[in-house]
């Protein structure tokens, strides 16, 4: 019909909705599938929290001087690192669940042998993604809400000090993560299951370039330019800045969300090109058997 | 409805994965209303052909049609008519089998979604089965599940590859009636590949023989039989998948 239908870039609601409408089965039945998305995150925040709570309290016990001179120094004191810690970890698991959302949707169709059934559909990939990015926020909303709710009861952290950035800082990580499921999954498409462990891996690979837990100023200098090519650098940063009383964040969310549509761009052309490959290859049916 | 209009053209088709020729000049016509079997021995390029009818492999040359439509460039258009089942895919295991079937009848925009998928398990006597999760399937029972899949949105075009793979011989006798019956009724067109000659015999207007990616003979069953001098089909198969001067030898299938 028109060229966005044959670059399947056509998106429809109402198959969309058909897309969505089987997790929707999936996670009002089974228990353990919302467990599995809730547990994890919910422990990273109750352990670490305590952990980070508890190394507090050695700083304030052994060396009060040290942490008074600390806080004077602005944001680093260890009160302000419990708070890091924890917004951290809460917008981290955006990260990581967006990605997740549509790697995991994909292997899924690939292990139960319905990826067939989905490619001969007349769907667009546009809308096996839409479909895929819906879940992946409903998913999202639930646990960042529990993690936030979490977070203000046992250490008084109200992620809502974050205010107006909030959501710009949300928007970049979500579109960031989607890059990176789009990315793994175009993997998978070029290099079959044997890529399938990148799923999970590469969140975990970018995480130690991505300022998450720490600024940037902490890596060697070396590595440090890398750093600066990630979105999620610029977010972390930014929260750290915000929750730290500094002042408005523009520049950060203005390079995070640049790069963030370079990236996009370019994941979907390569996520583009992966799918025509395998069909060259004729390794959409293999991939299944 | 008006017959002889080709729903399926395909001309001089070529795919090569590498160094494997998987076909080769590969040209038919499917008429509305016909059901043609796909023969071949295994790696002759059968489901090859079924997947780049349905956009699933690109071809390497070669022009093909469905509804007088390209199908690479009206992808979503020609997949809406069409449907497509085998042995070889699944519905998603921890979905209820209504549940599944709702999902694709949402794709395929069924209206009255409900009472379709009914009736369609009706009809393929698997309606107890409706509320059970579809991994607990037999093979037999996902066969016939796919299948209520596959007529989901009353296709004009249905591709079938080897889809009674895992049926016992009771079931696919019936399978087979069911089918044929569904076709008469709906003018269905159909391509079928099988290595049941009983399917093929029972249900194919015409049949197609694939041997090393080159189609060889074509023809009504009965004229494909008096072609090789054979009694059945099957000895038709044997003759045709042990004849070394007709194959050439290249690598093993
Ligand atoms: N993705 C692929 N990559 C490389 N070679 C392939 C691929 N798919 C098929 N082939 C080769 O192409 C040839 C035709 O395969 P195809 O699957 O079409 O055969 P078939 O007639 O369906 O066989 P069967 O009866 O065993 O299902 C075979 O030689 C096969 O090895
Ligand atoms: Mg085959």
């Amino acid at each position: 019909m028109s060229t966005s239908s044959q670059l399947g870039l056509l998106v429809r609601p109402s198959r969309v909705r058909g897309l969505c409408s089987r997790y929707f089965y999936i996670y009002t039945r089974s228990g353990f599938r919302v467990l599995d998305i809730v547990f994890w995150p919910v422990m990273d925040l109750v352990v670490w929290g305590f952990v980070a709570k508890y190394f507090m309290r050695l700083d304030t016990t052994t060396s009060a001087t040290a942490a008074a001179a600390s806080a004077t120094a602005g944001g680093a004191s260890a009160g302000g690192a419990i708070t890091f810690l924890i917004g951290a970890i809460i917008f981290f698991n955006i990260l990581y669940r967006a990605q997740q959302s549509i790697s995991v949707s994909f292997l899924e169709d690939l292990w139960s042998r319905n990826l067939l059934n989905i490619f001969v559909a007349p769907i667009t990939v546009a809308e096996f993604v839409a479909a895929t990015y819906v879940v992946g926020i409903a998913q999202i909303a639930v646990v960042s809400t529990l993690m936030s709710v979490l977070a203000y009861f046992l250490y008084t952290f109200n992620i809502l000090t974050l205010s107006f950035a909030l959501i710009p800082l949300f928007l970049n990580l979500l579109v960031m993560g989607w890059s990176l499921g789009m990315m793994t999954t175009a993997l998978v498409f070029r290099f079959g299951h044997q890529a399938e462990a990148l799923a999970w891996a590469v969140p975990f690979l970018i995480q130690p370039v991505s300022a998450v837990f720490y600024p940037v100023s902490v890596l060697p200098t070396w590595l440090q330019p890398v750093a600066y090519l990630v979105p999620a650098t610029y977010v972390f940063e930014g929260m750290r800045h915000v929750l730290a009383g500094q002042g408005e964040i523009n520049r950060y969310l203005l390079i995070a969300s640049a790069l963030n549509v370079l990236y996009f761009v370019l994941v979907s052309f390569f996520f583009g090109g992966m799918l025509n490959n395998a069909r060259e290859r004729g390794a959409l049916a293999k991939l299944v058997v | 409805m008006t017959l002889n209009q080709a729903v399926v053209a395909v001309d001089k088709l070529n795919k090569t994965f590498g160094k494997v020729v998987a076909i080769e000049e590969v040209s038919f016509a499917i008429n509305r209303g016909e059901v043609v079997g796909l023969l071949g021995a295994n790696g002759a390029g059968k489901s090859t052909t079924i997947q780049i009818l349905l956009g699933l492999i690109s071809p390497t040359s070669g022009s093909l049609s469905i509804f007088g439509l390209d199908p690479w460039k009206e992808r979503v258009n020609v997949l809406e008519r069409c449907n497509f089942s085998s042995a070889y895919v699944a519905l998603p295991y921890n979905l209820k089998v209504i549940e599944n079937l709702d999902v694709f009848a949402q794709l395929y925009g069924v209206p009255n979604r409900k009472a379709k998928i009914a009736s369609l398990l009706e009809l393929f006597e698997v309606g107890h089965l409706a509320s059970k999760l579809t991994g607990g399937l037999s093979s037999g029972e996902s066969t016939r599940v796919n299948l209520c899949k596959a007529l989901l949105n009353d296709p004009e075009f249905l591709l079938l590859d080897e889809p009674t793979a895992s049926l016992d011989p009771d079931i696919a006798d019936k399978v087979r009636k069911l089918l044929a019956q569904v076709q008469k009724e709906r003018g269905m067109t159909v391509l079928y590949t099988s290595h049941n000659m009983k399917d093929v015999q029972e249900l194919c207007d015409r049949v197609l023989f694939l041997h090393k990616g080159k189609i060889i003979a074509e023809g009504t069953s009965a004229e494909i039989l008096t072609q090789f001098g054979q009694a059945s089909l099957e000895e038709v198969f044997i003759h045709i998948a042990r004849d070394q001067v007709l194959a050439p030898a290249e690598e093993k299938p």
